[in-house]
């Protein structure tokens, strides 16, 4: 967004004298600078949750160590979960939504400025509020999925499990307004001509993965409700001895928990969707196919949460049905992948850093799945379920798929944010540790879990025998750790001295390369108009488009006015839910008056320059 | 080597070959003689080692899913791998054709795919079936009762609950029957089968039967099997363990013979002579303590005989049980045949003197949230037990003794 106060609709001096200090950086509803601070809260957020996973790692080198007490041992991996979960992976995805999606459609902004950089706001305050639950010792300790009755108060008494639901609700917040926003901005403001289906992979997969954030979001949000009402209000609704059941909780937390897995991963799809045919100058295979596969994934997505579930009890009708409904969607995945193949068959393959992420998000993610099909058999998942082999699995699935895509797009389009590219041998050092440091942490997962280790355990006994499993896990943990850093050191020192890079030098086919590295906080200058898929891969329309985006306009676009009232809505709902935490009705009530009174200032502001 | 990109190209080649490599060989060596090996004694944990009829329809079906995917990864490994090496980019000029797909393939790799998840699907869904009905009519029954940190089981049919070392026939079926006092836990024994959730009951209103969860098998070999809480259930998840002791017949019947006969009829007339005994005694046993432990005597031993006058007037029997005592306590675990008992503390350590009175002495200490009272502090709802160390080993020393 432009810069504060300064935003003269007729100048058409100083496009790129933009405003750079602290208060633009607060007030801004440029999606590009939200993107940016998506992405840098995120990762500090990955930071801190890869901290805990190697104190867990730590303790766990070797049986019936105590070197961290079963209690904060419990908290570490609780939040380890729910950070990585809910504060990397998702506004990590979010962060590349916001950057690239309405360059790649040809729009300027995204539906709703403001609202926008509420939802960041919202993340990055539900975020630390969650985390400074530390501070006070009271992190969440009932593990990301929070199963009643643990949760109930008479067995986590004291605020952390408040502190975990509240924060996860204060984050919904900004996920269902994120969802709403890519949803209104994919359906309304692409450029001329382009079609849903000439749109990118990327974008299709950000408007799947929009419209699970906003059905599949409010599900937990009613699931949290009904907990804070329990824990707070002494309602019963998992409270056994009421009458009501603990079981609901897990009905309610996977029919969020399932499609939440493809929030994760159906992103990273789409990135390696951009990226494979760019580096191999060739279309995507089967376009139509791998969009309807992405479809097909969200919608069967719903049906299949109580594969979570087959150690429940559930019968076994409703356990056939799961296993059909899971085994199905392994189809499309599966088309997925060898489309993907098909892509590089018969290309010309370049490894950037880019590429290797995103060729090993297939080889690797393919253990994942595969994995995956083994406990989708629901009697197989009575030995799998809970033990370390699904450990195993679903960080092949969110590290080897999710993240994994995420780094192929972090090198793919920082060229764009920045106009330099991130250092190339770093990256490859940086995937090469990522690979040797993931697969040797969680591939002897599957066999100390094959071997009867249960997961969520701070010690295990020596008479198990998985030490050598847990030894190289640990080991293979600190190689991760390692390529972590090799990725922070890429950006710092990327974003200040790397190569310049072109507005195009990937030689890639979509808008988003038609406008300057990096672009016009006002985007296009013109609107392109699109006749193809790959519009800047065919003659003609190459030109025309260019002559369009990368013409100096006569009068810079009006872009909308910066706000505060993003942030300080954002502050007042956090407040809200925070004092939710204090179980008294009336200083809740009172909690809700200065969220309605940003809500009404924000209404009186206008959103764009009153003179134009 | 004319390859433009920044790097070098064999390296690229070698490294995404290496990856393919790498997985295969880590496949190859040791997946593969798991499957064989994992039979060995090595893990007494392993959930690919079946010793029941349940447990054996799991391993098949897990074993020829096994292969499945082995053959999926093979093809995607194969055809990934072959790409990338065939199709690197040796010169910028190259302009590859442009093709946008094919629908022949995509039919060929959406029903092939399809075939072999019907071919997967088809005997979990019959699996899936024979593994949630009894087998036989003339099953024992087992009420498993999960507590945070251990385990209850009561055999309605013998009239006998005991805790965390559960004893079987071997070859007859048992339906054991799943409930949680508290927090979800989740029984699992991998050698004797897959888990099942022991979930809280909801309580229901008059006529409705509540909802219990079952397991059925019939363990098919004896010997002792180790099992633990599969659902994360609180501060101590991971010390919640448990072993099942697969016994003949015979065995068996003698378990249930001595559990009647332990201390109900021969203890009480013994006790009376036995403790004058003791108090003469005292203390030069107590001195012993330090080394070896009890010294059983042919008659009883008066450091025995001193530990149950202990037990039965201090505040232990408030929650535990001995049978044919005043001990009569239910909340905690029944103690009969205790000397019996392979582990202590829901098999987190083996049952000696040595760790008993640790045990006694400490039990957060050692189990962090027990609530058991230690000597010195409250736990659950009861003050510190206050008991003196020679209390303590002699308390050790008669629940030891009871076989």
């Amino acid at each position: 967004m432009s810069s504060v106060g300064t935003v003269v609709p007729d100048t058409h001096e100083t496009s790129h004298e933009e405003d750079t200090g602290l208060w633009s950086w607060i007030t801004t509803v440029d999606h590009k600078r939200i993107a940016i601070m998506y992405f840098v809260t995120a990762t500090v957020f990955f930071f801190i949750a890869g901290l805990k996973a190697l104190a867990i790692r730590v303790q766990l080198m070797f049986p019936e160590q105590s070197l961290i007490t079963p209690e904060v041992y419990n908290q570490f991996f609780t939040m380890h979960g729910t950070t990585m979960i809910f504060l990397v992976a998702m506004p990590m995805a979010v962060a590349f939504f916001n950057y690239v999606v309405p360059l790649q459609i040809g729009a300027r902004d995204v539906a709703f400025p403001r609202l926008n950089a509420l939802s960041y706001w919202i993340f990055l305050f539900g975020g630390v509020y969650l985390n400074s639950s530390f501070l006070f010792g009271m992190a969440p300790h009932a593990s990301w999925v929070g199963y009643a009755t643990l949760t109930m108060p008479e067995f986590s008494p004291g605020q952390n499990t408040n502190f975990w639901l509240i924060g996860l609700s204060i984050l919904g917040v900004a996920s269902i307004a994120g969802g709403v926003n890519f949803i209104t901005t994919i359906i309304n403001m692409r450029a001329p001509g382009m079609k849903l289906m000439r749109m990118p992979l990327f974008t299709w997969m950000t408007f799947v993965t929009s419209f699970l954030l906003i059905t599949a979001i409010p599900v937990i949000g009613v699931a949290l409700i009904y907990l804070g009402f329990d824990r707070i209000f002494g309602t019963v609704f998992f409270q056994p001895a009421g009458g009501g059941d603990p079981v609901l909780w897990q009905h309610l937390f996977w029919i969020f928990g399932h499609p939440e897995v493809y929030i994760l991963i159906l992103p990273a799809f789409g990135v390696i969707s951009d990226v494979i045919p760019t580096f191999s100058k060739k279309p995507l295979f089967g376009y139509p196919i791998v969009v309807y596969a992405g479809l097909l994934i969200g919608f069967i997505g719903w049906g299949v949460w109580s594969h979570h579930m087959f150690t429940v009890g559930l019968g076994p009708i409703a356990d056939s049905f799961f296993v059909a409904a899971t085994m199905i969607i392994a189809i499309p995945t599966g088309v997925k992948i060898f489309n993907w193949i098909a892509t590089m068959w018969g290309g010309s393959l370049k490894f950037t850093t880019a590429m290797l992420f995103s060729v090993g998000l297939v080889a690797v993610f393919t253990v994942g799945g595969l994995s995956g099909i083994m406990h989708a058999s629901a009697p197989v998942n009575l030995q799998q379920h809970d033990s370390y082999f699904v450990v195993a699995h679903f960080h092949y699935v969110i590290v080897g798929g999710a993240m994994m895509g995420l780094w192929a797009g972090l090198y793919y389009w920082f060229p764009k944010v920045r106009g330099r590219f991130l250092d190339e041998t770093l990256g490859k050092w940086h995937f090469w540790t990522t690979m040797i440091g993931f697969n040797l942490t969680f591939f002897p997962m599957h066999f100390a879990g094959l071997f009867g280790m249960p997961r969520r355990i701070y010690t295990y006994s020596a008479d198990l025998n998985v030490d050598i499993y847990n030894q190289l896990s640990t080991v293979g943990a600190f190689i991760f750790g390692i390529s972590a850093i090799i990725m922070a050191w890429n950006l710092v020192k990327s974003w200040r001295s790397g190569e310049k890079a072109s507005a195009n030098p990937w030689g890639a086919p979509h808008l988003e390369w038609s406008i300057p590295s990096p672009p016009h906080h006002y985007n296009f200058p013109g609107i392109p108009e699109v006749q193809s898929r790959e519009p800047l891969w065919n003659k003609g329309e190459r030109e025309a488009i260019l002559a369009v985006t990368m013409e100096e306009p006569e009068s810079e676009p009006v872009m909308p006015n910066p706000s505060y009232w993003p942030i300080l809505l954002a502050a007042s709902i956090t407040l809200a839910w925070v004092l939710v935490m204090t179980g008294t009705w009336w200083i809740i009530a009172l909690g809700i008056l200065p969220v309605i009174f940003c809500v009404f200032k924000w209404g009186m502001e206008p959103a764009f320059p009153e003179h134009h | 080597m004319q390859n433009p990109a920044p790097h070098r190209s064999p390296s690229d080649d070698g490294g995404a070959s290496t990856s393919t490599g790498l997985g295969a060989r880590l496949l190859v060596g040791l997946l593969l003689p798991i499957l064989m090996v994992g039979c060995a004694d090595e893990y007494p944990q392993s959930s690919i080692n079946p010793h029941t009829d349940f447990a054996e329809v799991i391993h098949s079906l897990y074993v020829s899913i096994f292969w499945w995917t082995m053959l999926i990864m093979a093809v995607v490994w194969i055809l990934l791998a072959w790409v990338l090496v065939k199709y690197r980019r040796k010169s910028e000029d190259e302009q590859p054709r442009q093709i946008r797909g094919h629908l022949g393939m995509e039919i060929a790799w959406t029903v092939g795919p399809a075939l072999i998840v019907i071919a997967i699907a088809i005997p979990t869904i019959q699996a899936v079936f024979a593994t949630q009905r009894p087998v036989s009519d003339d099953a024992m029954v087992v009420e498993v009762t999960g507590h945070q940190f251990w385990w209850e089981f009561h055999y309605p049919e013998q009239g006998i609950t005991t805790a965390n070392e559960l004893w079987l026939p071997v070859d007859r079926p048992v339906n054991l029957r799943l409930a949680s006092n508290d927090v979800i836990h989740s029984f699992w024994v991998p050698k004797l089968g897959g888990k099942r959730d022991l979930n809280p009951v909801p309580a229901v209103r008059e006529g409705q039967d509540p909802k219990y969860n079952w397991l059925y098998f019939t363990p098919q070999q004896t010997g002792v099997y180790m099992g633990q809480c599969a659902e994360f259930c609180g501060q101590s998840h991971a010390l919640m363990a448990m072993r099942v002791i697969v016994e003949s017949d015979e065995g068996f019947d003698d378990w249930v013979d001595r559990w009647f006969a332990s201390e109900g009829a021969a203890a009480p007339e013994v006790q009376e002579e036995a403790e004058d005994e003791a108090e003469l005694q005292m203390a030069g046993v107590v001195q012993e303590e330090e080394g070896t432990g009890v010294q059983v005597a042919e008659d009883e031993d008066p450091l025995v005989a001193m530990g149950r006058d202990a037990f039965l007037n201090a505040t232990c029997i408030a929650c535990h049980a001995v049978e044919g005592t005043s001990a009569q306590g239910i909340i905690a675990p029944n103690l009969t045949l205790f000397g019996a008992r392979k582990t202590l503390g829901a098999g987190i350590m083996e049952n000696n003197q040595e760790n008993l009175v640790r045990w006694i002495i400490d039990p957060q200490g050692i189990k962090a949230a027990a609530a058991m009272p230690g000597t010195d502090y409250a736990g659950g709802n009861w003050p510190a037990t206050g008991l003196s160390d020679e209390e303590v080993g002699a308390i050790a020393a008669y629940l030891l003794s009871l076989k």
